[in-house]
């Protein structure tokens, strides 16, 4: 048994935390936190420089042809240092959707703008309130024009393309979503920014009026690729979360090692260590759950859509556990601006909702599991 | 990242295959798949009998404590083979459950500080069960702090004179030897005054009593010391050395990976999925969903945790601290676990009938015996304690009576 990343993945682990150690320090972070920014344009344009953002693309469209394992471990690093860059919505969401859907001519115009950091790329899926499903698909889609309001948009504002839920056809099933490719900046696509739990990653409403779009995937096939597309993402997702958990539990052993409070350290404390080993057993389970959930995406198995969920709801759990538990441990310096802890704490809350909530991957997981044992 | 085994690894489980399906007493199969919980029963037959014919069968096959060397009655196989062999033995592991605590701590230990040859005089027989092992470390006033335990050994000649009593031992009315560690200073702090050694559970002065537990069962048993005569010849370490010989002891213990731990899950998921209550099947109830939900991403958290120091043996590195939060994690589930599932069953779940229609009191017995899980091999509270101080790297405890001697700590709360 091999259940581990190898040698050389491990390298790029190690080359990435590196990277993004020296070019994105929490002071780096803090110039988005703060709003003088939108992203971080020079961090996006060293990370397409080491090749991190083009590592899953096919080296016939621009990419470095490693895998969705090399991935992982990039992903991992992205959260560990809480990136403010539009990496999710580019990477997991646009090229994975273009990666499965994609015609030749649609993945030759994106992928390479992709990897090579020119193009910003996100998902337009959420209309409001709601989790992922088809009967929240209202936006339409005629005659090759959209019309509809989608809100939230991850890094909306920021994004040269999108890639769009539309309604086709009025069954009521899954067969009414079609996904849509569209050119932000070709016109009929107004987009507004929205204030947000985590100034770190935009959010935007995007309204199409009349709005050029191309179909990506055949008619009908939305919402069968979307469910493919979030499953990938999810895996994705859930490496950036437990990179995240791994630091706030490592912000919050350094502070009660350094903290002094009635004349020891605040880790001799039994409530506080305890509460630290709690941060650490919840963080192993999700990086076991997400490491299932790499094999599987990375050899494209029949478990994926399960160990999807399974990672998903774990890494959720651990991030939004560690991050708020990193704030008790630093006790009242935890509730400032000035100390890091909120960015994890603002960051773990906004990524247990952004492919929907942990309900909704709660839901699924019992669904996809009661699907294998009936099989 | 794969889940396959190595050329040598595969060829290993093949022979381990082909041995266990020739060998197997595969007339207990079906009631050893059934009982995952608690300890081991059959319905027609001593656990402790057809587990000493399984385990002769395997001594003589050379697949008995088959990490141990060969002079001693094991095979001298790596840790992944043991592994291995553990998934290929299947069901019928559960059947060296009497042999279990003579393999994993007593025979590591003698083998580390017996004498050559109390090692030839005991492990073979060890391995093969015709001599079944028991521990006898807790006391009652000595659990989490078993340094403060307070049996005493008194050197008179070339023996030793125990008097005293343990607690929470298992299988000691049916061990033919023990390890046991005992008070011989009791001038010293209270870690530097120990020393281990061996004895028959048969010599004059031992009395072993069952514990009725808070579960209704009798599983673990109180022993007595009385004058109890214990030659010089079976101490294990140097005398005051017993602390550090029992820090081998438990480390051996938590070194067994691969070893399942009970979490409920699979057992939950068939019950919601079978039980109907008002507004349908429980398995569509978005708050059992959410539960059962949270509770299998643990459930399969420690399993790839498991399967990541499984990958660390085959590649011959130490596995990491990972695997310290098993019991810690399955514990808590199993009663949190068997709570709900009496929850779902409204009043009626008070009933514990094995003629109740829902599930024959399996969750109930699950609620009575689960708070065992959070305290034996370790309480929660010293679990993460060992997470915090050595996986962490936080401060240990401040121990009040780390320099005081034995003898002048205080006994009472009040």
């Amino acid at each position: 048994m091999n259940f581990d990343f190898s040698d050389d993945q491990k390298q790029l682990r190690d080359q990435a935390r590196k990277f993004l150690t020296e070019k994105c320090s929490p002071k780096a972070v803090r110039v988005v936190l703060d709003g003088k920014a939108p992203y971080d344009k020079e961090l996006w344009k060293g990370l397409a420089e080491m090749g991190f953002l083009g590592v899953a693309i096919p080296e016939d469209f621009g990419g470095a042809g490693a895998g969705h394992l090399e991935l992982c471990v990039i992903a991992e690093e992205m959260g560990r240092a809480n990136a403010p860059v539009p990496f999710s919505s580019t990477v997991y969401l646009a090229a994975e959707a273009l990666l499965i859907a994609g015609s030749d001519a649609q993945k030759k115009k994106w992928l390479p703008a992709i990897a090579s950091g020119e193009a910003i790329g996100t998902l337009a899926l959420f209309e409001g309130k709601g989790n992922p499903s088809p009967k929240n698909v209202k936006l339409t889609a005629a005659n090759g024009v959209l019309n509809g309001v989608k809100k939230p948009v991850a890094d909306g504002a920021i994004a040269d393309f999108a890639v769009v839920a539309a309604r086709t056809g009025s069954s009521g099933r899954d067969g009414d979503v079609s996904l849509f490719l569209v050119d932000l900046k070709a016109g009929g696509a107004e987009v507004k920014s929205l204030t947000n739990l985590d100034p770190t990653r935009g959010q935007a409403e995007i309204t199409f009026r009349d709005c050029k779009a191309e179909p990506l995937g055949a008619t009908g096939e939305g919402w069968s690729i979307l469910t493919q597309v979030l499953d990938r993402a999810a895996v994705l997702c859930a490496f950036e979360q437990v990179g995240g958990s791994d630091r706030a539990l490592e912000m919050g052993r350094d502070y009660a090692l350094d903290r002094i409070a009635f004349g020891r350290q605040i880790g001799s404390f039994q409530a506080v260590k305890h509460m630290l080993a709690d941060m650490y057993v919840s963080a192993t389970l999700a990086r076991s759950n997400s490491y299932y959930g790499a094999w599987a995406l990375s050899t494209n198995a029949g478990e994926l859509p399960e160990a999807a969920a399974a990672a998903r709801i774990s890494a959720t759990q651990a991030f939004q556990h560690c991050a708020k538990n990193n704030i008790q441990v630093h006790g009242g310096m935890g509730f400032t601006w000035e100390f890091d802890c909120h960015m994890y704490y603002r960051r773990a809350n906004a990524m247990a909702l952004g492919l929907g909530s942990l309900t909704y991957w709660e839901d699924q997981l019992i669904d996809r599991m009661r699907k294998k044992n009936a099989a | 990242m794969n889940f396959d085994d190595t050329p040598q690894e595969a060829a290993f489980r093949e022979t381990a295959r082909k041995w266990v399906a020739a060998n197997a007493p595969k007339e207990f199969e079906q009631e050893l798949s059934k009982s995952s919980l608690g300890r081991i029963r059959l319905a027609h037959h001593d656990i402790v009998d057809v587990g000493k014919a399984w385990q002769k069968k395997k001594f003589e096959g050379n697949w008995a404590c088959l990490h141990w060397p060969k002079e001693y009655g094991g095979r001298g196989a790596t840790p992944i083979e043991r592994v291995i062999w553990q998934q290929e033995e299947g069901v019928y592991g559960k059947l060296t459950q009497p042999f279990q605590i003579g393999e994993g701590m007593c025979g590591p230990t003698v083998m580390a500080f017996g004498s050559e040859d109390a090692k030839r005089r005991h492990l073979p027989k060890l391995a093969s069960g015709e001599e079944i092992w028991c521990q006898l470390f807790s006391e009652p006033s000595a659990g989490s702090d078993v340094a403060g335990l307070r049996t005493r050994a008194e050197k008179k000649g070339d023996n030793w004179v125990v008097n005293g009593q343990k607690i929470w031992t298992s299988g000691a009315h049916y061990s033919d030897y023990g390890l046991l560690i005992a008070r011989t200073d009791p001038n010293v702090p209270k870690h530097k005054g120990l020393t281990m050694f061996f004895l028959d559970m048969k010599s004059p002065g031992v009395e072993v009593r069952p514990i009725k537990q808070a579960n209704g069962m009798q599983e673990f048993n109180e022993v007595y010391f009385t004058d109890v005569v214990i030659s010089d010849s079976q101490r294990l370490g140097a005398v005051g050395e017993g602390w550090s010989v029992s820090l081998t002891t438990l480390m051996n213990e938590r070194m067994s990976i691969g070893s399942r731990l009970a979490t409920g899950v699979p057992e939950m998921f068939e019950f919601c999925s079978n039980l109907m209550l008002e507004d349908g099947l429980a398995i569509d109830d978005p708050a059992v969903r959410s539960k059962l939900a949270s509770w299998a991403v643990k459930s399969s958290g420690l399993k790839y945790t498991s399967y990541r120091a499984i990958s660390a043996l085959s590649k011959g590195d130490r596995p990491g601290p990972e695997n310290s939060i098993g019991k810690l994690v399955s514990g808590m589930m199993l009663q949190d676990i068997a709570t709900y599932a009496m929850d779902l069953q409204g009043a009626a779940g008070v009933l514990t009938g094995a003629d109740e229609e829902t599930v024959q009191g399996q969750f109930q017995q699950m609620l009575l015996s689960s708070p065992s899980m959070r305290i034996a091999g370790g309480t929660d509270e010293i679990l993460r304690n060992i997470i915090a101080e050595r996986v962490l790297g936080l401060p240990g405890d401040i121990r009040v009576d780390k320099d005081v001697p034995y003898n002048k700590i205080p006994t009472k709360g009040r």
